[in-house]
C-alpha cells in the first residue's frame, strides 16, 4: 500500500484526487482505500442540485460554492455529465461555469462521467461522496446530469436536493407534474432576470398547494445564478432545510435509507458476478435458447443459475 | 469490487491566455471524447495556475494544451511550472494550434511529446492519446 491515504488524512488534495480515481475505477485498491477512509465519513451535508439541460445548474453551483466560502464554510463538488453510450467517452464541461473558484484552496471540483447509470447520477456516486465527505469539506454538491423526468436518484444520496427551473420554458411544468417535484427540498426558479419568473413561482406554488396536508412545503426561491443574485437565500434556505432534518430525526433516517439501498445494491451486483462466473457461456447460451424459443420461461431459468451458486 | 470495471482516459484540454480561438480546442475534445476518452474542457481565457489546478483536481492522464495566438513560448513554460509546483508530473502532455516549426525543440524539452498544427486529422489526434498514455 501506498501513502496516500496518509497524504489524504493530511489534506493533501492530490492525494484526494488520486484516490477519487481509484474508487471511481472500482480497481482493487479503490476498494481498499473506500475500507480505510469511510470511517472517516458522516460529517458532511450532501446538497443536490438536479433540473434540466441548460437551466443553470453549474451556475448555480459555482455561485453556491462562492457564497459558501463567504461564510467560511469548505466546499466539494461533484459534476456529472453524460458518456457516449457507444464510445463511453464524454466531454465534461461543467468546470467552465465554475471558473470563478478555480484558485480558491477551500473548493475541489470534480468532473464525472456518467458511465452508463440511470438516473443522471454516476455507478460510483455514493462512494465518491463517501470519500469527499471523508476529506472533511463542510459541504459536498453534487450536478446531477440534467437529463430529464427519470432524475430521482439524487435524492437517495443528497439530504438536501434543489430542483433548478426556469421562467418561459413551458414544459417545465409538465416536467413537474410528472413526479420530480416530489423529491425536490428546495424549488429554485433560476434565471429570475427572464421574463415570466413571477408566474413560474406562482404556478409552483399552486402546485404544491396539491400535496397532501401536513407534508413539508419546500420554499420556492427565484436566483440569478449568473449575477449571484438570490444567493443568500438559497443558503439560508438550504441551512434551514438541513436544521429541518436534523431536529426531526429525519436526517438519520436518511442515513439509514441511504445505507440499506447501497448495502443492496452492491450485494445485487456480488451476485450477479457469482452467477457470472460460476455459469460457463456454453450453459448460459443453452438456457438463452430455450427461453428464445419457449421451451422456457426467463424467471424459472434465472432461479436455476441463481440456484447454482445459492445452494 | 467488480473486477469487469475498465478506466476511461482522462484528459484534460485548455486553453491559456487571452486567445480566444476556440474551435479547434472544441474539435479536438470531440475527437478523443469520440474516441472513447472522458475529456475535461475548461473554455478560452484560463490562467497556467487555473490548468494546473484543473489537472490536479481532475487526476487526468493527458493534458492538452491549444493555443492559435503566439504566446506558446511564453505561456508552456509556465503551465508547465505550475504543474510542477502541485506534483502533477507524470501526465502526458501535448499540444496544437498556430505553432511554428521552429519552436518545436523549445517545446520538447518542455516536456511536450507533440505538436499537432492545422489540418490534422484528428484520429491522428486519438491515435497518439492511445499509443503515448501512461496508464
Ligand atoms: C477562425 C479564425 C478566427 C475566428 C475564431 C473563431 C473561434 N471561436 O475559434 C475569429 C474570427 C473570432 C478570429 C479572431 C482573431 N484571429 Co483568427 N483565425 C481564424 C482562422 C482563420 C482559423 C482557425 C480555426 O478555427 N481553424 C479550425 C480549427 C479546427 O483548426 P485549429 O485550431 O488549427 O486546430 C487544429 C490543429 O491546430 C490542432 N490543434 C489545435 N489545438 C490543439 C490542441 C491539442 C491538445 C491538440 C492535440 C491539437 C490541437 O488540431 C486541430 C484539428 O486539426 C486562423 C487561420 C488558420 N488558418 O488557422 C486565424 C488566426 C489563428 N487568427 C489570427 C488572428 C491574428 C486573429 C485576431 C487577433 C484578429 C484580429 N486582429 O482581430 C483575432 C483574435 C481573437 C481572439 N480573441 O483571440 C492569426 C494568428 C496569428 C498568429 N498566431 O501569429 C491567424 C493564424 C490568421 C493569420 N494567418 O494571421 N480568428
Ligand atoms: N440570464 C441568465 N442566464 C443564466 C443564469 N444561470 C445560468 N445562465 C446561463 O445558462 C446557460 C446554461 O448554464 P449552465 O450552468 O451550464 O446550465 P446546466 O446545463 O444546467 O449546468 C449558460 O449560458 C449560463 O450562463 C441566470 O440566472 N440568468
Ligand atoms: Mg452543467
Amino acid at each position: 500500500m501506498d501513502d496516500l491515504v496518509e497524504r489524504f488524512l493530511k489534506k493533501d488534495r492530490r492525494a484526494l484526487a488520486r484516490i477519487i480515481s481509484r474508487v471511481e475505477n472500482e480497481t482493487p485498491e479503490g476498494g481498499e482505500y473506500l475500507r480505510l477512509l469511510f470511517p472517516h465519513s458522516g460529517k458532511t451535508h450532501i446538497i443536490g442540485i438536479t433540473g434540466g439541460a441548460g437551466s443553470g445548474k453549474s451556475t448555480l453551483t459555482g455561485a453556491l460554492a462562492a457564497a459558501y466560502r463567504k461564510r467560511e464554510k469548505t466546499v466539494g463538488i461533484i459534476a456529472v455529465d453524460p458518456s457516449s453510450p457507444f464510445t463511453k467517452g464524454a466531454i465534461l464541461g461543467d468546470r467552465i461555469r465554475m471558473q470563478d473558484l478555480a484558485l480558491d484552496p477551500g473548493v475541489y471540483v470534480r468532473s464525472m462521467a456518467g458511465r452508463g447509470a440511470l438516473g443522471g447520477l454516476a455507478p460510483t456516486i455514493a462512494d465518491v461522496v463517501a470519500v469527499m465527505d471523508a476529506f472533511g469539506f463542510d459541504v459536498v454538491m453534487i450536478e446531477t446530469i440534467g437529463a430529464g423526468q427519470d432524475e430521482v436518484e439524487i435524492a437517495g444520496t443528497a439530504m438536501t436536493t434543489i430542483l433548478v427551473n426556469n421562467p418561459g420554458t413551458g414544459d417545465d411544468i409538465q416536467a413537474l407534474k410528472a413526479g420530480i417535484i416530489e423529491i425536490a427540498d428546495i424549488l429554485v426558479v433560476n434565471k429570475a432576470d427572464h421574463p415570466g419568473a413571477d408566474i413560474l413561482v406562482s404556478q409552483l406554488q399552486a402546485l404544491l398547494a396539491l400535496s397532501p396536508a401536513g407534508s413539508r412545503r419546500p420554499p420556492i426561491l427565484k436566483t440569478t445564478a449568473t449575477k449571484g443574485d438570490g444567493l443568500d437565500e438559497l443558503l439560508d434556505a438550504v441551512a434551514e432545510h438541513y436544521a429541518y432534518l436534523q431536529s426531526s430525526g429525519l436526517l438519520s433516517k436518511h442515513r439509514e435509507e441511504d445505507a440499506r439501498h447501497q448495502v443492496l445494491s452492491i450485494a445485487r451486483q456480488i451476485l450477479l458476478e457469482r452467477i457470472r462466473q460460476a455459469t460457463p457461456e456454453e450453459a448460459l447460451q443453452a438456457l438463452v435458447e430455450r427461453i428464445a424459443a419457449r421451451e422456457l420461461d426467463p424467471h424459472t431459468a434465472a432461479e436455476e443459475l441463481a440456484g447454482n451458486v445459492l445452494a | 469490487m467488480s473486477t469487469t470495471a475498465t478506466a476511461q482516459i482522462r484528459v484534460l484540454i485548455a486553453k491559456p491566455g487571452l486567445d480566444g480561438h476556440d474551435r479547434g480546442a472544441k474539435v479536438v475534445a470531440r475527437a478523443l471524447r469520440d474516441g472513447g476518452c472522458e475529456v475535461i474542457y475548461t473554455g478560452i481565457r484560463q490562467t497556467p495556475e487555473m490548468i494546473a489546478e484543473a489537472a490536479l483536481q481532475e487526476d487526468v492522464d493527458v493534458v492538452g494544451l491549444s493555443i492559435l495566438s503566439g504566446a506558446h513560448l511564453e505561456l508552456f513554460p509556465r503551465v508547465v511550472d505550475e504543474l510542477k509546483k502541485r506534483g502533477v508530473d507524470d501526465v502526458l502532455l501535448f499540444c496544437g494550434g498556430i505553432i511554428p516549426e521552429e519552436d518545436t525543440a523549445a517545446l520538447t524539452s518542455l516536456g511536450f511529446k507533440a505538436v499537432f498544427r492545422p489540418g490534422t486529422n484528428t484520429q491522428d489526434i486519438v491515435k497518439f492519446v492511445y499509443e503515448n498514455v501512461k496508464k
